[in-house]
């Protein structure tokens, strides 16, 4: 069942794994050095960490018909926030509660304006997308704010049993918030929530509640999204962190399966989509392609997996495969008589 | 014979929609088709206007074999389709929506003049003066559904079929639309009438045939059959006089009160009403459209919030601020329009089922999933959806199917006090039944009904007292005796002067 929910994303992870490795041998490639793991594959764990923690959030938005424009920004604005606090001289671990506090604000804004007030999710997101970034810019006064804390900085680049640390985080969080879904009774609720808000209030979901609780959870994994790129770069950089990575989100829900309209919601499926969105930028990187053909030739990729995706082609797909079946018994029938 | 189907075939992935199924259709003729929910009348008619591709069987128009892929092709053939629900564009004028797609061209643009005059002379034939530059959206939806027929007819011109073109119509708008339909009868059409309403069907057709579990059972000129065969038809099995069984014999019971509304009221919905309901009670809410039938049941639900009142059970004050707090007083309430306030339509059976119990419980303490197949089963078993399967999405069902999960989401969370708002709309006679021996078995078993309908002869059948409502406001009271058709219809129709009798307000 799961596995089946999965597969067309497990395959066009597999196929653009074979093409990437035909280009450029090398990247399957693992090797052990200094207690930490080197290789492409590595890197494509640890620099998809940004997108697959926003996916995580943004299914969950998704699924209850809504979407996310903000998290970029709100990925500087909590950046912002950890680098100003840790260059303060706070410490590590207020510097990341402000941090996720931040996020949580966001996500609370957001929830209350679409919940509460009833404004469309898609203009509701953009006022703080838009917002955001100057938010950030007053945080950091308009300047790149850099810090040196080993600590923090081992939230971007530091390894644990080898692997890097922004690879754990999203694959924790990945894992944590599926099993909180699907253990108790929140991904059920959230889906008819999505399907039908006003048959699901009638049937006692309180889905105010729900509705602003899944912009929260997105505004904090935005929080995680944005301490993982400031620690990485130590510094703040409010222009630049998190730019467009809202539609490469959006873009890993979709690749992962999730319907716009809402309604049923796969994390995994989504968080694969992000695996794939990196080994695309990974892959072209590596290839050796001129620059400028990057963003053409992801374009591209996306489209084809989408289109195979699509379940239009799949009808047309098992239409062609079922005649042809069909004409070869035809054949074999003639052949026989 | 200007429509012929032969041997009809179509299946569905586990079930046989259309077993060999015969169907003729002459000009002139206007033909019912009918059949309980699941029958197969819509796959049928999905053949005909190329929404669906049949697997096997033969259809021939005017002689010659079709078998159209799409309904624009069904048009181009001669085959037009109008629905029960008005499938037109309402924020298009009149004129637009008639000559859509097809629009008298000038010099490439559209002529305006030239689309009006035509849209005018086509309404013309159907006895409509319109004003063909309002928007659709500004009239009745019965002269919608007529510029829908115009529509259809223009288009197609040969066979046209009618899918519950009325149920959505009070009486004397239905008798427009059928005035409507015995002209195109007379101009030579061939016209197929779908209809749940079998009074309808004995007053306009000329035959009937009837599908039972996509096979056809009968075909027969209207006259030759009477109410009860047809009904028997239908349903398979002699249909015992279900209704009135129950309306006698529940004379004078007596239920002691549960529950308490006085003053709840809200201005321009309803205005302030008193209201008791005893334990084990069934009380019907009956009066005209728009009188505040529903507008009274979601202000006890907390669907919108009142104004003023209070209500209050032996314990003490109840609050009604939401459907939640209603829930949490043991409330129900079973939606009039169940495909947008009932159903989560890609959700399972079994998650809609659990839904309203799981939201009581809270997401924290998730019904386990045995629990949750075992009240699916049981609900599906006790109420006899027709399924072939509990993880089946409940969009896939047939109307009266729906309507049965909804009241299976209620019943698993056993209220004390049960809202139902029309719930036999759209519903076959079978399952219509069913619902009225449900509604009669649970109050035996304790639960209080409240239920609204249009259909004068089910509240009667159900209900222990009639409440008449008119003009946002409840009028009148009737119980015992005086619960019976023509007192209701009185109640409803007095204009509330000179009346000390019974327009006592409740």
């Amino acid at each position: 069942m799961l596995l089946k929910r999965i597969a067309p994303q497990l395959i066009a992870l597999a196929a653009l794994v074979l093409l990437v490795t035909l280009v450029y041998p090398g990247f399957l490639d693992i090797s052990f050095n200094d207690g930490r793991l080197v290789g492409p594959v590595v890197d494509v764990l640890k620099r998809g960490a940004p997108v697959a923690l926003l996916a995580v959030g943004m299914t969950l938005v998704i699924a209850t018909r809504g979407i996310d424009l903000s998290v970029g920004t709100t990925m500087a604005i909590c950046g912002a926030v950890a680098a100003w606090a840790i260059a303060s001289g706070w410490g590590l671990a207020p510097a990341l509660l402000l941090a996720l506090a931040a996020g949580g604000i966001a996500g609370l804004w957001n929830g209350l304006l679409v919940a509460v007030v009833g404004i469309q999710p898609f203009v509701a997101t953009l006022i703080l997308m838009t917002m955001g970034r100057g938010i950030a810019q007053l945080i950091t006064e308009g300047r790149i704010l850099t810090f040196n804390h080993p600590g923090f900085a081992f939230f971007g680049s530091g390894t644990i049993l080898g692997l890097p640390v922004p690879a754990w985080l999203w694959l924790l969080t990945g894992a944590g918030v599926a099993l909180l879904m699907r253990r108790s009774a929140l991904g059920m609720l959230i889906e008819a929530t999505g399907i039908n808000r006003r048959a699901s209030a009638l049937a006692g979901v309180n889905a105010t509640v729900l509705l602003i609780a899944v912009y929260v959870a997105s505004g904090l994994c935005a929080a995680l999204a944005g301490i993982v790129v400031t620690a990485d770069i130590r510094g703040a950089d409010a222009n630049n962190s998190g730019l467009w990575l809202e539609l490469d989100a959006i873009l890993a829900v979709v690749i992962g399966g999730n319907s716009l309209l809402g309604g049923r919601f796969s994390i995994l499926a989504a968080l694969l989509g992000a695996l794939i969105i990196q080994t695309i930028d990974t892959g072209i990187l590596l290839a050796g392609f001129p620059s400028e053909y990057n963003l053409v030739i992801k374009a591209a990729l996306v489209l084809v997996i989408l289109v195979l995706q699509s379940p239009r082609i799949a009808a047309e797909w098992r239409i062609w495969r079922k005649s042809q079946r069909a004409s070869r018994e035809a054949l074999a029938e003639r052949s026989r008589t | 014979m200007l429509l012929s189907i032969r041997s009809l075939t179509k299946t569905f992935p586990g079930t046989l929609a259309l077993d060999g199924v015969d169907f003729d259709l002459a000009t002139g003729e206007v033909h019912a088709l009918l059949g309980e929910n699941g029958a197969g009348k819509s796959t049928l008619i999905k053949c005909l206007t190329g929404a669906y591709h049949r697997d096997g069987g033969t259809v021939a128009l005017d002689g010659a074999e079709i078998a159209p892929r799409s309904t624009v092709e069904a048009q181009e053939l001669g085959i037009g389709t109008v629905y029960q629900e008005v499938n037109l564009l309402p924020n298009l004028t009149v004129a637009q929506n008639l000559m859509f797609g097809r629009e008298p061209r000038r010099f490439g643009l559209i002529n305006t003049r030239a689309m009006r005059a035509e849209a005018r002379e086509m309404l013309r034939q159907y006895g409509l003066e319109l004003d063909v530059d309002r928007d659709l959206g500004n009239y009745s939806v019965a002269i919608q559904q007529i510029i829908a027929i115009a529509r259809a007819v223009a288009l197609s011109g040969k066979v046209l079929i009618l899918d519950e073109p009325t149920a959505s119509l009070d009486a004397r708008e239905v008798e427009m639309v059928f005035d409507v339909v015995r002209g195109l009868r007379e101009r030579g059409l061939g016209i197929v009438f779908v209809s749940h309403f079998l009074d309808q069907v004995f007053e306009l057709t000329d035959r009937v045939t009837v599908l039972r579990n996509g096979r056809k059972i009968v075909t027969e000129r209207t006259a030759d059959l009477d109410r009860m065969s047809l009904i028997e038809h239908m349903l398979g099995r002699a249909l015992e006089e279900e209704v009135e069984q129950q309306g006698a014999g529940k004379a004078a019971a007596t239920h002691p009160d549960l529950l308490h509304f006085e003053g709840v009221g809200r201005h321009g919905v309803i205005e302030p009403f008193d209201l008791t309901i005893g334990q084990g009670e069934v009380v019907g809410l009956a009066g005209l459209l728009g009188s505040g039938r529903t507008e009274s049941a979601e202000l006890i639900f907390g669907v919108r919030p009142a104004q003023t009142g209070s209500a209050r059970d032996e314990k003490g004050a109840l609050d009604l601020k939401s459907p939640r707090a209603a829930i949490a007083a043991g409330f129900g309430f079973a939606p009039e329009d169940r495909k947008t306030d009932g159903i989560v339509a890609d959700l399972s059976i079994r998650e809609n089922i659990v839904l309203g119990l799981q939201a009581q419980r809270g997401w924290a303490r998730p019904i386990p999933r045995a629990e949750q197949n075992r009240l699916a089963e049981d609900y599906i078993r006790r109420l006899d959806i027709r399924t072939s399967g509990r993880e089946k999405p409940v969009g896939d069902l047939s109307g009266g199917n729906q309507q049965k999960v909804v009241l299976a989401r209620w019943l698993a969370m056993n209220p004390r006090f049960l809202i139902l708002d029309e719930p036999t709309r759209g519903i076959d006679v079978g399952a219509h039944a069913e619902i009225l021996r449900l509604i009669h078995d649970l109050t035996g078993a304790g639960m209080s009904v409240l239920v609204i309908s249009s259909e004068i002869e089910e509240l009667v059948a159900v209900s222990d007292r009639v409440i008449v409502l008119r003009d946002r406001r409840h009028v009148a009271e009737l119980r015992g005796e005086r619960v019976a058709p023509d007192a209701i219809m009185r109640a409803i129709a007095r204009d509330g002067t000179g009346d000390g009798e019974t327009a006592r307000c409740c």
